[in-house]
């Protein structure tokens, strides 16, 4: 295959593009599809502070590099999950992207920190461990964005994290979830900016990214995510795509310009009946917020097993 | 030709010459889900592999957003 902009070999083949790319082009791709996400949905004004929420995984650092290279400012965010090796090797990933290239990493360690970590959590609550994982990083990112005076908080999430979403979403019509699922969620007051810049790339390209710009990133599946009805909902858009090539893509963005809007209300509405969490003063519609009554719970678990 | 797989990490042998797109039919792997990596370079579907090369596929697959 050849280039499609200088025929020059190829590297990579996006077939819902219908196109392939060489390594320069290729880069100039992900550039392009990131400035085209920003901008189309007002989601950083230059000058503003970003912060990147960075996982170690290929979607985080490609983002934290792709924003970095656009000039924008941009510090990022670890949180340690205390996923034994996994959690080790995301950690090192995390780092030496950051001291190769000079930028600030925060971190951010759930055990060190709240007293208690995502093996321990799901075991207690008996709930999924990717549960307690997104509870805990949502309140953490917003966390840290508020309290350090950040404009906006920035995730990996892709094509294909957003389709397998909005899939699990629209197969259960989940209307207040559809309501905020969007490419950007405006700030509310105890909540910061978030923006999701990958929307427009799917998970192959930002691996390829990866590999094709040297950045070395935890490859590995996280063990805890095994077989967690996200993975299936992406294999079943992972079949269609093969038949179709565009149905993600088709499926995201005519939900995000056609559909999105008939569900904004809902998100709305939440808004309004938000007030302060009496323990950590994070908004909720609960006395305590989820992530406090998590805390709670597995913190006394811990306590009754001493 | 010695193929590596990951999530768990192993290898198999398949016999060369393949394509790309040839090689991910027989292993049943989906062309969406995966990079093909051969030394340090990516390739595309119509890539021809032969009987010595060593290639790694990757997936780019991750969960967890639940």
């Amino acid at each position: 295959m050849k280039c499609r902009v200088c025929r020059a070999p190829a590297v990579l083949d996006i077939r819902r593009h219908n196109a392939a790319f060489c390594r320069e082009h290729f880069v100039k791709h992900c550039r392009d599809q990131v400035r085209r996400a920003i901008d189309d949905h007002d989601m950083i004004s230059p000058g503003e502070r970003v912060l990147v929420a960075v996982s170690g995984g290929k979607d985080s650092l490609a983002l934290w590099d792709l924003l970095v290279g656009l000039g924008y400012e941009a510090d990022g965010l670890y949180l340690g999950l205390g996923i034994d090796e996994y959690s080790a090797v995301s950690g090192r990933a995390a780092r030496t992207f950051a001291g190769e290239r000079g930028l600030r990493l925060r971190e951010v360690d759930l055990a060190l920190e709240y007293g208690y970590d995502v093996p321990g959590a799901a075991a207690t609550t008996h709930r999924s461990p990717c549960g307690a994982c997104g509870l805990s990083k949502r309140h953490v990112f917003n966390s840290v964005a508020v309290e350090d005076g950040y404009d906006v908080v920035a995730t990996g999430h892709n094509l294909d994290d957003e389709a397998a979403v909005l899939l699990g979403n629209v197969l259960r019509w989940e209307t207040g979830y559809l309501g905020r699922q969007h490419p950007i969620l405006p700030a509310s007051p105890g909540f910061a900016r978030k923006v999701k810049p990958l929307y427009r790339l799917g998970e192959r390209e930002t691996a390829a990214y990866c590999v094709l710009v040297g950045i070395d990133y935890q490859v590995e599946e996280c063990p805890m995510a095994e077989g967690n009805r996200h993975l299936g909902y992406k294999g079943a858009l992972n079949a269609l795509e093969d038949r179709s090539p565009g149905a993600k893509a088709a499926f995201v963005f005519g939900f995000v310009d056609h559909a999105h809007d008939r569900f904004a209300d809902e998100a709305v509405a939440e808004r309004d009946d938000l007030h302060p969490c009496v323990v950590c003063g994070s908004p909720t519609t609960s006395d305590v917020c989820a992530f406090c009554r998590l805390r709670e719970r597995v913190g006394s678990r811990a306590v009754h097993a001493q | 030709m010695k193929v590596v797989l990951r999530n768990p990490r192993r290898e198999v042998e398949m016999p060369g010459p393949l394509t790309v797109a040839a090689l991910l039919e027989q292993l049943h792997v989906s062309p969406e889900s995966v990079l093909v990596i051969q030394g340090d370079t990516l390739v595309t579907r119509d890539a021809r592999l032969s009987d010595t090369d060593v290639v790694e596929i990757r997936p780019v697959t991750s969960g967890g957003a639940e």
